[in-house]
């Protein structure tokens, strides 16, 4: 095992399978001279040339659509968004296109590409510049969407990604990319893409969080265990599908369910995973499934609002007691 | 006899009429601006604004070439005249906008390229398809929604594919498909190829941001990106110059560095003529923006009844028609008998005919194919399952 920083298993997965595969390559804004925004593409430009590490003006639609332009001719694209929410100006690229164009074809054509880029709010960035995609783009049929909140998921299912023939979502995060943690240095390091991990094991409680409201619920868990109660935590690292037989398991055996979920709750995935576990899982239940979301507001800039606003352990906390009766 | 001009056969050095001072230059004949080039700017406008201006024989077009770019334009005629007729029978559903009238931009096009390279186009699709080397049945079937059609009968009308015939679509967000059009001129350099990539869109497109942003990557990174405006006067049922500030389309070109190209559409060989001149520019990686001023005899869409025009406009237009146009050069040279052309009309009607009835006996598509083609990933596993047979796991 390596100690990597979130970035830098990001990039150690787009450099390997860059070097495997000549029809990769990597686009975006400041992706190569600049380094990268968030230097995630750091030292990329120098390693493979202008040729793959390729900068574009501020264009969104423009090279999400160039992308998938020549992924449907059979190159794989990694386009980075420098923010997920700079993605809504390419809204109809994602939205009409990868997501539909195999459809439409009656599978003529595969669109094996990957959009990655920093997700959710980053501190007081305001309205525009916090939003949490996962809910909006996990609507639409045809796309993957998938969410690590560590460094060592982020490398093995980032080159799931890139090796998948299906178009990825791969939401990153902003606050995460200095968080340092283990990563294998197996050869050939490629997680499932679909598949769970089970955290931290309880039989109390069931919290089910991704991305960095995964490490929120951990230190929810952290705290109730000191207070004598074991959550088990779930980290669905995939949104788009959803592993909902892990959850289920969780569910039979704690019977409570707290799910942490950074999108707004309208529509959001905590709704969604609560949905099919009242469907599947009703009889197991000893209480009410609750969530926790961000604010049904945007995201405010004043620090005492964005204080209140994302998901916060005690709420988590709070939440669990409640569903325990305690 | 057709007006012949002094044509180069050489295909690497388009022929451009200049002129300097611009108080001599008329502002236009007709609706064809002439003779207009500005010389500050780093590439010129070309210009090919007459129809029969060329002879098959200046463009090395043989007999065969000729009668076979005719029968392409007439089975996008009856293709289209039955899939009209069909749908008013109810056998066609959903949207069918017709391309008759504008089949010259497609068949003059797209017999200039080869065949590995590339087109993709609007929802007016059926035209460019039928001139790729779709057969009219996998076309019909599509229409009616069969499992036979050109795209399992998931795409219908608007969705046409044919990735065999490198047709690419077929896309319906208007201007939404101009990015991915430069996406594959982009794959073709990236390849190293000289293969190029035809982007049909039409007047109304061209005022989308997607068409700005696509256009800027071409100029830009340089890509082997020919983009086709096929400007028939009409974005559904608003007039060019009511939807753009500069209705000279071909002058956007300035902004991307890129030549721009204003052609006369409805003549196959003055198309034919100006797509040849530019792609050895293209193939190097110069993108090229192209006008191709042509007209739509039908309505937007068959819900259309197109009272936005005079029956004038569409009398004077229909005395353009590109396919009798085509006609009648060829009995005015002597390339083929009238009979013989009679005879070629019956044989297209006849494959037209042979189409709706493959559609009409072809079966619709099994419940399965709800959930096929959504992923290349055969295990998908899909929420609220629709269809009694068990998932694939």
């Amino acid at each position: 095992m390596a100690v990597m920083q979130f970035r830098e298993a990001i990039r150690a997965a787009m450099v390997e399978e860059m070097e495997r595969d000549e029809n990769i390559f990597l686009m975006g804004e400041e992706v190569g001279r600049y380094n990268g925004a968030y230097k995630v593409s750091q030292g990329m430009l120098e390693r493979f040339g202008p040729e793959r590490v390729i900068d574009t003006p501020i264009s969104e639609g423009g090279f999400a659509g160039l992308g998938l332009g020549a992924a449907m001719v059979g190159l794989r694209p990694i386009i980075e968004f420098m923010t997920w929410n700079f993605s809504f100006v390419a809204f109809d690229q994602l939205v009409s296109n990868a997501a539909k164009i195999r459809y439409m074809s009656g599978g003529q054509i595969k669109l094996p590409i990957v959009f990655r880029g920093p997700n959710g709010h980053a501190g007081q960035l305001a309205a525009t510049h916090s939003n949490s995609v996962e809910s909006l783009y996990s609507n639409v049929p045809g796309l993957k969407v998938i969410a690590p909140s560590n460094p060592d998921d982020a490398k093995g299912l980032l080159k799931a990604a890139i090796r998948d023939d299906d178009p990825v979502l791969f939401l990153e995060s902003e606050l995460m990319y200095n968080m340092t943690g283990e990563v294998s240095d197996e050869e050939d390091y490629v997680l499932p893409i679909g598949k769970a991990r089970l955290a931290r094991e309880g039989e109390d409680v069931t919290i089910v969080a991704h991305s960095k409201s995964y490490w929120l619920a951990m230190e929810a868990a952290e705290e109730l265990s000191r207070q004598g109660y074991e959550a088990e935590v779930i980290d669905p690292r995939t949104i788009r599908p959803l592993d909902y037989d892990a959850i289920i398991a969780s569910v039979k055996k704690t019977n409570r369910l707290v799910i942490v979920d950074e999108s707004n709750p309208m529509a959001s995935i905590s709704s969604e995973a609560a949905y099919l576990i009242q469907e599947k899982a009703f009889d197991y239940l000893d209480a009410p499934i609750l969530r926790i979301n961000s604010a049904d507001t945007p995201a405010p800039y004043a620090k005492s609002l964005m204080d209140l606003w994302p998901p916060r352990v005690d709420e988590i906390i709070e939440a669990c007691k409640k569903v325990m009766y305690v | 006899m057709a007006r012949k001009k002094k044509s180069s056969s050489s295909k690497t050095t388009p022929r451009v009429k200049t002129v300097v001072d611009r108080r001599e230059a008329p502002e236009q004949v007709g609706n064809i601006p002439v003779r207009k080039v500005e010389t500050e700017i780093e590439h010129p406008f070309y210009f090919y604004p007459d129809a029969d201006a060329y002879t098959h024989e200046e463009l090395g077009l043989d007999v065969d070439r000729v009668l076979e770019m005719y029968r392409n334009m007439l089975l996008q005629r009856r293709f289209e005249e039955r899939a009209r007729q069909m749908y008013m029978k109810g056998k066609i559903a959903g949207f069918l906008h017709l391309y008759i009238g504008q089949e010259a931009v497609s068949t003059g096009s797209i017999f200039a390229i080869r065949e590995d390279d590339y087109v993709i186009t609007a929802y007016r699709d059926h035209g460019q398809a039928l001139a790729r080397g779709m057969s009219a049945r996998a076309g019909m079937a599509e229409l009616f929604g069969k499992i036979t059609g050109c795209s399992k009968g998931k795409g219908g009308s608007m969705h046409f594919f044919d990735v065999e015939h490198n047709f690419l679509g077929g896309h319906a967000i208007v201007g939404g498909h101009i990015p991915l059009g430069v996406g594959v001129a982009f794959a073709c350099k990236y390849k190293k190829t000289d293969r190029v990539c035809l982007t049909f869109f039409g007047d109304g497109a061209i005022n989308q941001g997607a068409f700005h942003e696509a256009a800027n990557l071409a100029g830009l990174y340089k890509l082997p990106a020919m983009l086709i405006c096929e400007n028939n006067e009409y974005g559904m049922g608003t007039p060019v110059s009511l939807a753009s500030a500069e209705p000279n389309l071909y002058k956007r070109a300035v902004s991307y560095r890129m030549p721009g190209v204003l052609v006369n559409g409805m003549d196959v060989f003055t198309v034919y003529k100006a797509v040849s001149d530019m792609l050895p520019l293209v193939r190097q990686g110069q993108p090229v923006l192209m006008e191709v001023r042509t007209y739509r005899y039908q309505g937007h869409s068959m819900s259309d009844p197109a009272t936005y025009r005079t029956k004038e406009e569409l009398e004077a237009k229909k005395h353009e028609d590109p396919v009798l146009r085509m006609k009648s050069y060829i009995l005015r040279h002597d390339l083929a008998e009238s009979v013989f052309l009679e005879q070629m009309d019956k044989d297209v009607r006849e494959e037209v005919m042979d189409a709706v009835r493959f559609a009409d006996e072809s079966p619709e598509p099994p419940p399965e194919e709800l959930y096929t083609d959504v992923y290349v990933q055969e295990d998908y596993p899909f929420l609220n399952w629709k269809i009694p047979t068990p998932r694939k796991q």
